[in-house]
């Protein structure tokens, strides 16, 4: 996975709360390899009719939505199903991140696993923000920063996802050094309370 | 003099292997449950040539495509997904309580009915109702498919410290109200992100009074309401539930193990984060009217009316959400007409929660049809050896096998579009039940009332005369 420090791209808003996982993708489409791309499941079912039909009016639908690749919601997003489906939808449908201002625990660290940041705005900002959008933005990781042509938004990201963000890690890489601790933690563990390990079968 | 610590604090501290400076920590994890949806984590191990590193670990459940209804012949693509899972057990050589095991259930139901939930132990699953666990004084929680694969490969996981909170509920239940009504009722009042970034500990004599399976119930829900885990300390209702369960502790070890765990709970004067404290006797029937169960009312109220709420957004978000329910602003909870109803799913399908239902529809008829789903088969062979089969069928019900089923709908069990669904399942999502289905979330005695009422409806009048 590639790592990045700026990004600048559109951002659309979807100024709704409490966007879940299910809405992200909707459980049915959750069986198909990853290898055939999630893009199209991106909120299907908020995107087109009760006939499979894309609504024209839905943001994602309108014009404007060609390219974006930061999308602006309400609070509690990605709430609900630990599902990493969720995040391979945006990712693959050409998002980098999704700025609100908070976000389900699980699908924030889902996300920093795939290089998509959730951003974390106050609700002050994130109403100017929605208030401007869509419009262009440029996302600093390394300050913390989101800047437009008017104003400029600061996000809070914690250090260790800030460094698997930059250097394109997930967290198997971020454990590649620690393999001796592990083994050891596990020893000791093993010696001290055996029972801890059940039977096989 | 050591610094007094929380339960969590206690849990914590035993799992670090390793921490950040910002406070991020390695954890050993003890117990790693996966099911068919954990598919995306195994691909990933082969991707990148990893081996499992502690299988006797790790238990492979089928449970979130598992077709749970008689005659029924799963369709080829979710046939494919059992089929992966049980190939996955043999490559990895981990136990699996797959389709047709005596074991098989519920991740959440079995894994705890087998006793390889233990106090003390953490426990990650593919799936967030994993703080479910924490009934027993685990440190449970819910994990994405690259952390699935990441512990399957280290057997450790990566996590930031939350927060902790303390749940104090004290007092007495009324008649016919219980966990589901307990957890849905702290969620409407906090919000369904109040717990964000913390471990809740639910306390209080409410809490100490709850059954292994309400305590399940009150746990399984704190994702709903944002937790990154919720946990209840163990005492003597979690020794007595747990002693003698196939792979718990036996003999030495048993004695052992509870000598440890009647240390895990927190000390008189820790300090947590946040406290909040609720009355168990304010606490009536809860259902969710909306599309979040933080939009949870008790039966007896009217619905919201956004034309009475100052604030624009969420004005706005309710009349979207009534919308989507099909409802009137300001009418009368109760009394609105349900065009079926289910008992399953990992919040309310343990034995205690099918005898709920039992006890108000034994001798009833119901007015719409519905589907249960015991949380497990020991659950289901245990309902049947109580005759509460035979009630079910005897109302008009669909008497099933163990798996997610209508809860998640991944195994075509599913509510149609424009349905109405009372159910004791977690989450009244848009589209959860399957596209553009009506979710009302409340407890199985509550169900059980929508079916013999064909409406939402107060169960405490119909169980007046019976034992509840």
């Amino acid at each position: 996975m590639a790592g990045w420090t700026r990004h600048s791209g559109r951002a659309l808003s979807l100024a709704i709360d409490n966007i879940d996982t299910d809405q992200l993708i909707p459980a049915r489409f959750m069986a198909t390899p990853r290898a055939q791309g999630y893009g199209q499941y991106l909120l299907h079912d908020m995107r087109h009719d009760a006939d499979g039909r894309p609504d024209p009016d839905f943001v994602l639908n309108r014009p404007e939505a060609e390219g974006a690749s930061i999308l602006i919601a309400r609070r509690n997003f990605g709430s609900g199903s630990s599902r990493e489906a969720a995040v391979y939808a945006l990712v693959d449908a050409g998002f980098r991140c999704v700025i609100a201002p908070s976000f389900g625990d699980i699908f924030a660290g889902n996300a920093v696993n795939n290089g998509l940041l959730p951003a974390c705005v106050s609700e002050a900002m994130l109403e100017a923000l929605i208030a401007a959008a869509p419009l262009d933005a440029m996302i600093d990781l390394e300050a913390g920063r989101i800047s437009t042509d008017s104003i400029g938004v600061p996000f809070e990201l914690k250090a260790t996802w800030r460094l698997k963000l930059i250097n394109g890690w997930d967290d198997i890489d971020l454990t590649a050094s620690h393999h001796a601790e592990i083994a050891e933690y596990a020893e000791a563990r093993r010696a001290d309370r055996p029972w801890l390990w059940p039977p096989a079968g | 003099m050591t610094q007094p610590s929380t339960l969590f604090d206690k849990l914590w501290a035993d799992h670090v292997i390793l921490e950040r400076p910002d406070g991020t920590a390695l954890l050993w994890v003890d117990r790693h449950f996966v099911h068919e949806g954990s598919h995306h984590a195994f691909a990933k191990l082969k991707d990148r040539g990893l081996a499992l590193a502690q299988p006797d670990l790790t238990t492979g459940v089928a449970d979130h495509y598992v077709p749970v209804r008689s005659g029924v012949t799963p369709m080829r693509e979710i046939a494919h997904m059992l089929d992966t899972l049980q190939s996955n057990a043999e490559t990895h050589r981990f136990r699996l309580f797959g389709q047709g095991d005596r074991r098989q259930g519920i991740v959440h139901v079995a894994g705890p009915e087998q006793g390889l939930t233990l106090p003390g132990t953490l426990v990650v699953c593919g799936d967030s109702h994993t703080a479910t666990h924490g009934a027993l004084g685990a440190y449970g929680f819910g994990i994405g498919a690259t952390e699935v694969a990441h512990v399957l490969a280290t057997q450790t996981i990566w996590q930031h410290r939350p927060c902790s909170m303390r749940l104090q509920i004290d007092g007495t239940l009324g008649p016919g109200v219980g966990a589901k009504d307990m957890a849905l009722n702290w969620i409407a009042r906090l919000g369904s992100d109040a717990g964000h970034g913390h471990a809740i500990e639910y306390a209080g004599s409410a809490v100490r009074g709850l059954s292994m399976e309400g305590r399940m119930t009150l746990c399984n829900l704190s994702i709903e309401g944002g937790a990154r885990t919720g946990m209840v300390a163990p005492d003597e209702t979690t020794f007595a539930w747990l002693k003698g369960r196939p792979y718990a502790p036996s003999g030495d070890d048993w004695t052992e193990a509870l000598d440890r765990w009647s240390a895990l709970r927190s000390d008189a004067d820790a300090v947590f984060d946040r406290e909040e404290r609720l009355d168990a006797d304010d606490i009536a029937p809860v259902v969710t009217w909306g599309t979040s169960p933080e939009d949870a009312l008790p039966i007896t109220a009217t619905l919201p009316d956004p034309g009475r709420v100052a604030e624009p957004s969420r004005a706005k978000r309710i009349m979207v959400a009534l919308d989507y329910m099909g409802l009137t602003p300001g009418r009368p909870i109760a009394g609105t007409p349900v065009d079926q109803v289910f008992i399953g799913s990992c919040t309310n399908a343990r034995i205690e929660d099918l005898r709920a239902a039992a006890s108000v529809l034994a001798g009833r008829t119901a007015k719409v049809p519905g589907l249960v789903s015991p949380g497990s088969q020991a659950v289901k062979v245990q309902a049947e050896q109580e005759g509460l089969d035979r009630i079910f069928e005897a109302a008009g019900l669909e008497w099933a096998s163990a798996g997610c089923s209508m809860c998640v709908g991944m195994n075509g069990d599913r509510v149609a579009p424009g349905q109405r669904c009372a159910s004791t399942t977690n989450r009244n999502f848009r589209g959860r039940q399957g596209p553009r289905a009506r979710t009302h979330l409340m407890s199985p005695a509550m169900v059980a009332a929508a079916a013999v009422t064909g409406t939402l409806a107060d169960v405490r009048p119909l169980l007046q005369g019976r034992a509840a």
